[in-house]
C-alpha cells in the first residue's frame, strides 16, 4: 500500500542521515586525533575540555583611585557635626584586598550613643516632625542627587573598604542606593495614598544597624524610608565597612538637612547593643546574621520598641530539566559567586533535576573557569576580596566541614593574589539536605549541589530550612513557575533570573530570615503608625 | 575513538534546547563590561584583523571593484609593520575568478556566496549548480543560505537534506551556513537552525547575509556559540562561527572576541574557526592600532577605502 512506501522511504532517508552524520564525525575525529593536544583534560565521553584562562590574557585595567578624598581619621557624626568619641578610642579599617589600613574610625561608647539619641530626639520633636512632607522630600531628593554626582568616588571607596569588585560597586551598589533615595523622596508627601482611609504618623527615633556586605546600599535602604515617613535616625555601619556611610554623613552635612535628623556613629557590636538597649528609641531596624537578630529580638521583648529584622538565608536555586540551561547556569553563577557570595539572599543550595545533572555540572564548571578572582579595583575582576579575615576563616571552616562530611569539592583553577583575603569559587557535589553545608549559611563563594526528581520533592526540600529569605526557579514552562513560586516559603522568589533588586520591590524574609519588608510601599509600614 | 555510530543520536530538532531571551541579553551585555587595554588590546585588534572576511556583495559589483578590494585585502596599511592580512575576501560566484587571480600568491581565502544568495528562494537544483559553479571557479569557502521559508514551515528534514546536498557539492571547500537570524526572529529558532546546520555538515555557522536587519548582534552570536559548544561536547567536532553585518567598530569587535574567549576558549581564537563578515571594520581597527602606537587618533582620510 502507499503507506508502506512512505514509511520505508522515510526510514531510508533517516538511515541516510544517520550514516551521513556518522561519516561526517568520523572524518573530524580522525583529524582531531592527529592534532597534538598537550593540555588534554578529558571528561564528557572522551571529548577534551574547552580551554579557558589561556591564550589571550586581559591586561590589568585598574580603576583610578586618584580622585577620591579620604581623611586619615573619622569622628562620629552627631547633630550635624563630626565630634570626637567620648572614650577617645579609634580603630582601623583595612582594605581586605591588600590588608593595608585605610583610615582610623571613632569608636562610640554608651555616652556617645546617648548623645546621638538625644540629638535625634531633639531634631524629631522640634524640627522634623513639624517639617512639611514636601520639604522632607526635597532633602531626600537632594541626598540622592549628591550621591549620583559623586557616584564614582563612592564606588571606589566602597570597593577599597569592603573588597567588593569595582564593577559591582559602580554598576549595582551605588546606582541602587541613589535610586532608593529617589524612590522614597517621592513617597514622602503621598503617605495618605499609601494607606487609604488611614492617617499614618511617624514613629519617632529609629536606631538602625547595617551589615558589611552592601554598606552604602544598606544605609540607603534604612535611611530613605525612615526620613520619608518623618522619623529621625541613628545609623551604625559595620565595623569593617564604615567609610561610605561616613562619606554619606559628609553629604548629609552639605545638603543642609536639619541637624540631628541623621546621625551616623561607628563602633563594634557593643555600640549596636547600646543602640538597641537605649530606652528612648522607638524603632529598631537590623540587617545582619540570624544569631544577632535573635539577641536583638530578646532585648526588645517587653518594650514598646517596634522592630524589623532582615537576617540570613540559605536559598534554594532550582533548575528544572526544561530550563534554558545556559542562562540557568548564568543565574547560578550570579546567585552565589558575585559579591563573593556575601549576599543574604544568595542561591547557596543548588537543586538540579537529575535528568540534566551532568550537563548542568559540565556547563557550570566551564563557566566557573572563566571567573576572574583578583584585585577588586581591576575592572575585569569578577570575584573580589573576602570582607575580613574572620569571614575567610568561617568559609574555610565550612569547606573543611564539607570535606569531612564526604561531599566532593570542586574549585576553579584561577590564580589568586598571595596577599589579601581571597577564595576561589567552589562547589560541593554529593550533598544531601542532612549535610551541614546544606543547612548552615556559609556567606562565601561556596555552592552546595543536590539533585531532585519531581516538583513535590524539590518544593519540600527547598522549604526544609529554618531560613526563608529567597529562592530561584528555572524552567521554560509558565505553569510550573506559578506552581513553584506560590509554594516557596521565601520572601523573594525569582523566576528565570536571580538577585534582581529594585527600590519598588519589597524585600524581606519568612521564618528565621526575619520579618518586615524593605522597599516598595511595604517598606513604608515599618516606619509608621498606621 | 570508539563507537562513533553508537553515540549518534539524531536529535529531534523540534526538541532543541530552549533559550531565555532576557538571560541571553544580560550575559551578552556582561561581556561588554570587560576592559581590554594596552597589550591585550593590541593583540586583540590584530586578531580581529586576521579574522575579517572582506566583503563586497552588491548587484553593481564589477571586476574593477573586486580587484581593488583584493588589493586592499593584501595591503591593509603598508606603513604599519607586522600587520596580518585579512582571512578571506567574500564575493558573488560570478566574481570568484577575478578574485582568485588578484589574490594569487597570498594566503587569503576566496569565499563565495551561493545557493541563490541572499533569499535562497530557488529550486534545489539551481542552488546546487550555483555552488558547483562557485567551487569550480576556485572558491575555497562557500557561504550558503538556508531555506528560511521551509524552516519556518517546520520542514526541518528538508532543511537538513538541503544543507547536506550543498556540503556534498562543495567538495573540498569549507561550507558556511547562513541562518539569516533576522528572519528567524526568536533565539529558540536560531538554536534549532544552528543544530540542524551543524548536524547536516556545516563547517561554520553564520548569522546573516547582511541584507536584512537586524544582522549580527551579540546575543544572537552568543546563542550560536553555545550551540557550537554543546555540539562539540556531544560529538567532539569543532564548528566555526561567523557573525556578519553590523560590526563596524573595533570596540564591538573586541567585545565579540571576549565573548568567544569566554564561551569556547582558546582553541577557537583564530581565523580557522572564527570570522567577522565586515567591510568597514578593517579601517576602524587600523585607526585604533595606529592610535595605540602613536597615542593620537588620525583622521579617516589616512586610511584608504577600497
Amino acid at each position: 500500500m502507499d503507506l508502506q512506501k512512505v514509511v520505508s522511504s522515510l526510514q531510508l532517508a533517516r538511515e541516510k542521515r544517520v550514516s551521513y552524520i556518522a561519516s561526517n564525525l568520523k572524518e573530524s575525529q580522525m583529524s582531531t586525533a592527529t592534532k597534538k593536544n598537550k593540555k588534554v583534560s578529558s571528561n564528557n565521553n572522551g571529548v577534551p575540555k574547552l580551554k579557558f584562562n589561556s591564550g589571550w590574557e586581559y591586561a590589568p585595567a585598574p580603576e583610578s583611585k586618584s580622585h577620591i578624598k579620604l581623611k586619615g581619621r573619622y569622628d562620629l557624626f552627631i547633630n550635624g557635626k563630626f565630634v570626637k568619641p567620648s572614650s577617645g578610642k579609634y580603630f582601623e579599617t583595612i582594605n581586605p584586598a591588600t590588608e593595608e589600613p585605610i583610615a582610623e574610625i571613632a569608636e562610640a561608647n554608651i555616652a556617645d550613643v546617648d548623645k546621638a539619641v538625644k540629638a535625634a530626639r531633639n531634631a524629631y520633636e522640634k524640627v522634623w516632625k513639624k517639617t512639611r512632607a514636601a520639604e522632607r522630600a526635597k532633602y531626600i531628593f537632594r541626598l540622592s542627587r549628591m550621591i549620583q554626582e559623586r557616584a564614582r568616588e563612592f564606588a571606589v571607596i566602597e570597593t577599597v573598604d569592603g573588597g567588593k569588585t569595582i564593577r559591582e560597586s559602580r554598576d549595582v551598589d551605588i546606582p541602587l542606593a541613589a535610586n532608593h533615595f529617589f524612590y522614597y523622596a517621592g513617597w514622602a508627601d503621598k503617605l495618605e495614598y499609601a494607606f487609604p482611609g488611614r492617617v499614618p504618623s511617624s514613629l519617632g527615633v529609629a536606631g538602625q544597624i547595617i551589615p558589611w556586605n552592601f554598606p552604602l546600599l544598606m544605609a540607603a535602604w534604612k535611611i530613605a524610608p525612615a526620613l520619608a515617613t518623618g522619623n529621625t535616625v541613628i545609623l551604625k555601619p559595620a565595623e569593617t565597612t564604615p567609610l561610605t556611610a561616613l562619606k554619606l554623613a559628609e553629604i548629609v552635612q552639605e545638603s543642609g538637612l536639619p541637624e540631628g535628623v541623621v546621625n551616623i556613629i561607628t563602633g563594634f557590636g557593643q555600640t549596636g547593643a547600646d543602640i538597641v538597649n537605649h530606652p528612648d528609641i522607638d524603632k529598631i531596624a537590623f540587617t545582619g546574621s540570624t544569631e544577632v537578630g535573635k539577641i536583638i529580638q530578646k532585648a526588645v521583648a517587653g518594650t514598646n520598641k517596634k522592630i524589623t529584622l532582615e537576617l540570613g538565608g540559605k536559598a534554594a536555586n532550582i533548575i528544572f530539566e526544561d530550563a534554558p540551561l545556559d542562562q540557568a547556569v548564568e543565574g547560578i553563577i550570579n546567585g552565589i559567586y558575585f559579591n563573593q557570595g556575601h549576599v543574604c539572599c544568595a542561591g547557596s543550595r543548588l537543586f538540579v533535576q537529575e535528568s540534566v545533572y551532568n550537563i548542568v555540572l559540565r556547563k557550570l564548571k566551564d563557566r566557573m573557569e572563566t571567573l576572574i578572582v583578583g584585585d577588586p579595583l581591576d575592572k575585569n575582576t569578577d570575584i573580589g576580596a573576602i570582607n575580613s579575615k574572620t569571614q575567610l576563616n568561617t568559609i574555610n571552616k565550612y569547606v573543611s566541614i564539607g570535606k569531612k562530611e564526604g561531599a566532593e569539592i570542586y574549585q576553579s583553577s584561577c590564580p589568586i593574589p598571595d596577599k589579601g583575603f581571597f577564595f576561589r569559587p567552589t562547589l560541593f557535589t554529593n550533598v544531601a539536605q542532612s549535610n551541614r553545608i546544606a543547612q548552615e549559611e556559609i556567606f562565601g563563594p561556596v555552592l552546595a549541589v543536590q539533585t531532585f526528581r519531581t516538583d513535590e520533592e524539590v518544593i519540600e526540600k527547598a522549604n526544609n530550612t529554618p531560613y526563608g529569605l529567597s529562592a530561584g526557579v528555572w524552567t521554560d514552562k509558565g505553569s510550573k513557575i506559578f506552581n513553584l513560586t506560590t509554594k516557596m516559603r521565601a520572601g523573594v522568589v525569582w523566576a528565570n533570573t536571580y538577585n534582581k533588586f529594585d527600590p519598588t520591590s519589597p524585600f524581606g524574609g519568612y521564618k528565621e530570615s526575619g520579618f518586615g519588608r524593605e522597599g516598595g510601599l511595604h517598606g513604608l509600614s515599618a516606619y509608621l503608625k498606621v | 575513538m570508539p563507537g562513533v555510530k553508537e553515540r549518534i543520536v539524531i536529535p529531534d530538532f523540534r526538541m532543541s534546547p530552549r533559550v531565555d531571551q532576557v538571560g541571553v541579553e544580560e550575559r551578552a551585555s556582561r561581556f561588554t563590561k570587560r576592559s581590554i587595554k594596552k597589550q591585550s588590546k593590541v593583540e586583540g585588534l590584530k586578531l580581529v584583523l586576521s579574522m575579517i572576511d572582506l566583503t563586497t556583495l552588491e548587484g553593481k559589483d564589477t571586476p574593477g571593484k573586486v580587484k581593488q578590494l583584493c588589493y586592499k585585502a593584501k595591503h591593509l596599511l603598508d606603513n604599519y609593520q607586522g600587520l596580518p592580512t585579512v582571512a578571506a575576501v567574500c564575493v558573488y560566484p560570478s566574481m570568484v575568478r577575478v578574485a582568485k587571480k588578484s589574490l594569487e600568491g597570498s594566503r587569503i581565502k576566496i569565499a563565495s556566496v551561493a545557493t541563490a544568495f541572499p533569499s535562497g528562494q530557488a529550486p534545489s537544483k539551481v542552488k546546487i549548480e550555483d555552488t558547483k559553479f562557485a567551487v569550480s571557479e576556485g572558491a575555497d569557502e562557500v557561504d550558503m543560505v538556508i531555506s528560511r521559508g521551509k524552516f519556518l514551515a517546520g520542514e526541518y528534514n528538508f532543511v537538513f537534506d538541503e544543507i547536506a546536498a550543498i556540503k556534498e557539492a562543495c567538495g573540498e571547500a569549507r561550507l558556511k551556513v547562513i541562518l539569516e537570524t533576522g528572519e528567524l526572529s526568536t533565539f529558540d529558532k536560531v538554536r534549532r537552525a544552528s543544530d540542524i546546520a551543524m548536524y547536516a555538515g556545516a563547517d561554520f555557522i553564520k548569522t546573516s547575509t547582511g541584507k536584512v536587519q537586524p544582522a549580527a548582534t551579540m546575543p544572537v552570536t552568543l546563542v550560536m556559540l553555545e550551540a557550537i559548544r554543546d555540539y562539540y561536547y556531544s560529538t567532539g567536532k569543532m564548528i566555526g562561527m561567523k557573525p556578519a553585518g553590523g560590526i563596524s567598530k573595533s570596540k564591538l569587535a573586541l567585545h565579540y572576541l571576549v565573548m568567544l574567549n569566554e564561551v569556547l576558549g582558546e582553541d577557537w581564537m583564530n581565523n580557522h574557526w572564527f570570522r567577522f563578515g565586515a567591510s568597514s571594520l578593517a579601517n576602524d581597527v587600523l585607526m585604533q592600532l595606529v592610535k595605540e602606537k602613536t597615542g593620537v587618533y588620525q583622521s579617516g582620510d589616512y586610511f584608504p577605502i577600497d
